[in-house]
């Protein structure tokens, strides 16, 4: 196949992706772009295999169905709920593929080069392996974290920063004695041990943020698997994988700041780990009062005489997996015709927009689920409010404690409905370890025990 | 435990201290109830409805008043009927929750004590925030200041909303309320309700928002004092400030039609501010609803428990507005005393214990055990309070305090500097093309075009939409494969077998990404 053919197969990929991406913007483009994705990667691995697998063909193909057929089953088995995880696992894969790349190119002693080439090929695959360790590791991490196999709590280690710090500095050193060594086998050492230390970064990264900042990691993490592929593109001079990672890595970058900017936290403090540590110890205001307590029929005859209710979701409802519940009862109440409307805070659940997906499951109408801002003027109008499973998101202490962790974050501000009904287990405090004085305010009545079991009752009840 | 309710004797007295849910609630805690024959007539309750909701229907006054916990409305005074006091006809060492006024019945306290009662006020709860729910006063405050609004437009000879009909012209009335705590906000918001220009005075400057929230006007002085006093009541003014209220007042009254008067201070006379002259400069017809009439009155010609008609202008003094919306009192006061036994009774098993360390226990416990506990020690609780109006919370918003940035550590610092990371991208991209050969700057045109497209058309992603974007993006950071395969064919079998790894993972995640995509999206098909 001639190189002009390979690189014009490349850039119609390169677009494909484009356009897939482009896709997203509305519910009825999108199903055109994921299959514009498709076309694009279908492409792509056909002219890269006609054009350079010369032999081991059939083995090849053995491989390749063996990993679709396992990420087809993958993807059929996990519930809506667990995209989070999956996700971050999937991350872990690009980040995994990146270093064995990168190793095996640079085993590939066929690849001679010369002068600054040599250079720059060197700290290309260094950086490539880099990338790749620290997202590999730093996903399965925060896969352990997403799934509860390990705990949410951030692991402060005294000094991190400066712990982070060395590791970098290392990183940097082993990089130029790497890049300066003449001798191939002592060069793998040198490359072997900064991809432990990356290894050990990845874990240290993600253990010490907190798991209300998951959104944050899981973009970040997407952001990092897009750059270990455009510099695995660098170090094999292929554009396309340039063009990709690019796109995806900024994708990530994206959304990493969209998240921080709805929890009103700067990236680099999101980073550097811990939820709320740098607001000193005096953790905001402890918060004094009776929570009002309602039982199923109380809040039936609640949402019986509203006109207004909003549903306020969070990640309680995926792990209770509720969605369905809420779903039965805004369907009755707007048979009856209650403006019922769902508000989203952009980092409610543990991904962004993992609870419109959820609601979506769930076969509510997209057009009544409405976007943080597009809705919290409305409150002083809202008969009910019903919070299912969200904390942090509605905790007037954004707003009104300045020495809050949470200070200055945008939260919906269901206290300013007439009445609110927050479903939760028990009064323990969300992610961010924060008191919420809304459950003790004169209007926000509380119904403990679990949502789906509370939900279903209430769609018997109304 | 025993809880009694015996029928109010007090004269035009119709509330009552439980109503039925109240009962059932109590008997759900574990309590048993009792209540007097005929107790809840004049709030509209049958003995019937409190027998099906669990309660025995005690036939005469000593059965009921013979209970554990006595919950009444008015103090205990003297039967006639029995020609007993009602304090005597409690068990020794019996329980008392009622309004009581400690201050103008020091007598009842040490007929209480004797008893080796113990006794609390509903009257005496501190105002804080915790105790929201219990105070009955804020409760019938509401009650009263709706209920003063309805007697004034009874009284007043027009309507209260302004109207054009073919019969002409017919100007809203307007209401001048004076004292913006509870029951003046409650009477300013249903005086709005009714159509009339509402216009409110308060001394104490942070209810301002409070009335402007309401949509009604705040009239101010040209004077500087902030007459908040003690638990959120308002004090005792200075002269000059006095006069120049007076003088506003005088002002208000030739133009307003119905005036409110709500003015308290505690331990106090009510202050007078309406004079007869203001009366007397007052529109025939006009209506004055004096809510202190039982503390002296706001107003000159106030007569407590009446209606008197002075220049023209009626003067209601009525002493028990509550009492007159007696279903709905009841039921709120009900609901008060429910919360605070359940306070005393916090596993829900029937039994009452009093903590004399809780601050709201301790200031409503006016008799504990035979010794009169009242006053209670100052607790300073300044104007924390939210005043309550009809289950909403009027929150005075306050200036949004500056924001006190926490230092950030030293490493943080030096990141987060704004011009760091311009400086660095700028020497990095100088010292690139010092050095870079021309192919890779080919490669890294690519990539820093890429990085804008990408931003451009990520933007323009629906925050719906996030989800299936980072699962799509997944599926195409695979593309990695790439690199994978064009190693596979290598000679070198360990390089084969990393490639082989590498194309395996990678195909999991390809056909994963895009198919887990693809099946969220067809859930947003919507």
């Amino acid at each position: 196949m001639s190189p002009s053919l390979i690189t014009v197969s490349y850039l119609g990929a390169a677009a494909l992706f484009i356009l897939a991406l482009g896709g997203l913007k509305t519910n009825e483009t999108a199903r055109r772009g994921n299959m514009f994705g498709i076309v694009g990667m279908t492409i792509a691995i056909l002219v890269t295999i006609a054009a350079f697998v010369s032999n081991k063909l059939e083995i090849l193909i053995v491989i390749m169905v063996a990993g679709g057929a396992l990420g087809f089953i993958l993807s059929r088995r996990v519930q809506m709920t667990q995209m989070p995880e999956l996700v971050a696992i999937l991350h872990s894969l690009v980040g995994l593929a990146a270093v064995l790349i990168g190793f095996a190119n640079f085993m590939d002693t066929s690849l001679q080069f010369t002068g600054v080439d040599k250079t720059i090929h060197s700290i290309e695959v260094y950086i490539g392996i880099a990338i790749g360790a620290l997202t590999f590791t730093g996903s399965v991490i925060a896969y352990g974290k997403l799934s509860g196999r390990i705990g949410g709590q951030p692991m402060l280690l005294p000094a991190r920063h400066w712990l982070n710090l060395a590791m970098f500095v290392a990183v940097v050193v082993v990089a130029i004695k790497f890049v300066g060594e003449a001798d191939h086998h002592q060069a793998m050492i040198y490359l072997l041990i900064m991809t432990a230390i990356a290894m050990v970064f990845g874990v240290h990264m993600v253990a010490a943020i907190g798991g209300a900042d998951m959104p944050v990691v899981i973009s970040m993490l997407n952001s990092y698997s897009g750059w270990a592929a455009a510099a695995t593109g660098f170090m094999l001079s292929n554009d396309l994988l340039i063009v990709t990672g690019a796109l995806v890595g900024s994708s990530g970058a994206i959304l990493s700041y969209i998240m921080c900017r709805a929890m009103n936290r700067q990236f680099i403090s999101v980073i550097a780990g811990g939820f709320g540590t740098s607001g000193g110890s005096s953790a905001g205001a402890s918060v004094e009062g009776d929570v009002q307590t309602i039982d199923i029929a109380g809040v039936a005859e609640l949402l019986s005489q509203a006109k207004e209710v909003m549903v306020i979701p969070g990640y309680g409802m995926a792990t209770a997996q509720a969605q369905h519940a809420i779903a039965d009862i805004s369907k009755t109440l707007l048979e009856k015709g209650v403006n019922v409307r769902f508000g989203i805070h952009p980092v409610a659940g543990r991904m962004p927009g993992h609870m419109n997906v959820l609601l979506a499951e769930a076969k509510v109408p997209y057009d009544i689920v409405f976007e943080m801002d597009e809705i919290n003027d409305d409150f002083p109008n809202i008969d009910v409010s019903i919070v299912v499973g969200a904390n942090d998101t509605v905790n007037p202490l954004a707003q009104e404690d300045a020495d809050s962790p949470i200070a200055g974050m945008p939260v919906l501000e269901v206290w300013k409905g007439h009445t609110t009904v927050v479903l939760k287990r028990g009064m323990a405090a969300g992610y961010a370890g924060v008191d919420n004085p809304l459950f003790v305010k004169e209007n926000t009545r509380m119904l403990f025990g679990d949502a789906k079991e509370s939900l279903d009752a209430l769609a018997k009840a109304i | 435990m025993i809880i009694g309710i015996p029928a109010e004797i007090h004269a035009e007295e119709r509330r009552v201290a439980a109503s039925p849910e109240v009962v059932q609630k109590f008997i759900a805690a574990g309590f048993e109830v009792i209540i007097e024959a005929g107790a809840g007539a004049g709030a509209n309750f049958s003995d019937d409805v409190f027998r099906e909701a669990g309660a025995k229907i005690g036939e005469d006054a000593e059965s009921v008043w013979s209970a554990d916990v006595i919950i009444k409305v008015r103090p205990p005074e003297y039967n006639n009927e029995l020609d007993r006091h009602e304090v005597d006809l409690m068990k020794k060492g019996a329980n008392l929750i009622s309004f009581i006024w400690p201050a103008q019945n020091q007598e009842l306290l040490l007929r209480l004590a004797k008893k080796k009662a113990t006794a609390m006020a509903m009257d005496s709860i501190p105002r804080i925030s915790r105790a929201q729910k219990l105070d009955a006063l804020s409760s019938m405050a509401n009650i009263a200041g709706y209920r003063a609004v309805i007697e004034a437009s009874n009284l007043f000879g027009r309507f209260f909303a302004g109207q054009i009909t073919a019969a002409g012209k017919v100007p809203p009335a307007k209401v001048l309320v004076i004292g913006a705590g509870v029951a003046g906000l409650a009477a300013i918001g249903t005086a709005k309700s009714l159509g009339a220009i509402v216009r409110a005075f308060d001394t104490r400057p942070e209810v301002k928002d409070q009335i402007q929230s309401m949509d009604a006007e705040f009239l101010e002085l040209d004077f500087e004092e902030d007459g908040t006093g003690q638990g959120g009541y308002a004090k005792v003014m200075s002269k000059e400030f006095i006069d120049a209220e007076m003088a506003l007042f005088a002002e208000q009254a030739r133009d307003v039609d119905v005036i409110i008067t709500t003015a308290l201070i505690p331990g106090k006379p009510a202050p007078k501010l309406i004079t007869n002259a203001m009366v007397m400069s007052m529109k025939d017809g006009s209506v004055i609803i004096d809510l202190a009439a039982e503390q002296g009155g706001n107003c000159e010609g106030t007569v407590p428990g009446k209606v008197v008609n002075r220049y023209g202008v009626n003067i209601v003094g009525y002493t028990d507005l509550p009492s007159r919306l007696a279903a709905q009192s009841s039921q709120l006061y009900a609901t008060n005393i429910y919360n605070l036994i359940m306070e005393l009774c916090p596993n829900a098993d029937g039994c009452t214990e009093i903590d004399m360390e809780d601050e709201v226990v301790r200031g409503a416990t006016v008799v504990h055990q035979g010794e009169v506990t009242w006053p209670p020690p100052v607790i300073a609780v300044g104007a924390e309070r939210k005043p309550s109006f009809g289950g909403q919370i009027l929150k005075t918003e306050s200036e949004p305090e500056e924001k006190i940035e926490a230092e950030p550590s030293a490493f943080v610092k030096v990141i987060q500097g704004a011009w760091m990371p311009v400086v660095l991208a700028g020497l990095a991209l100088f010292g690139l093309g010092q050095v870079a050969p021309p192919s890779f700057m080919a490669h890294f045109t690519v990539f820093v075009l890429s990085c804008f497209i990408g931003y451009m058309v990520i933007w323009n992603v629906s925050p719906s939409l996030h989800t299936p974007l980072m699962s799509v993006t997944n599926a195409i950071s695979s593309i990695i494969i790439l690199g994978g395969l064009t190693q596979i064919s290598a000679p070198d079998n360990l390089i084969f077998i990393l490639a082989g790894i590498a194309v395996f993972i990678t195909c999991i995640n390809i056909v994963g990404g895009f198919s887990v995509t693809q099946r969220m999206l067809q859930m947003f098909r919507g």
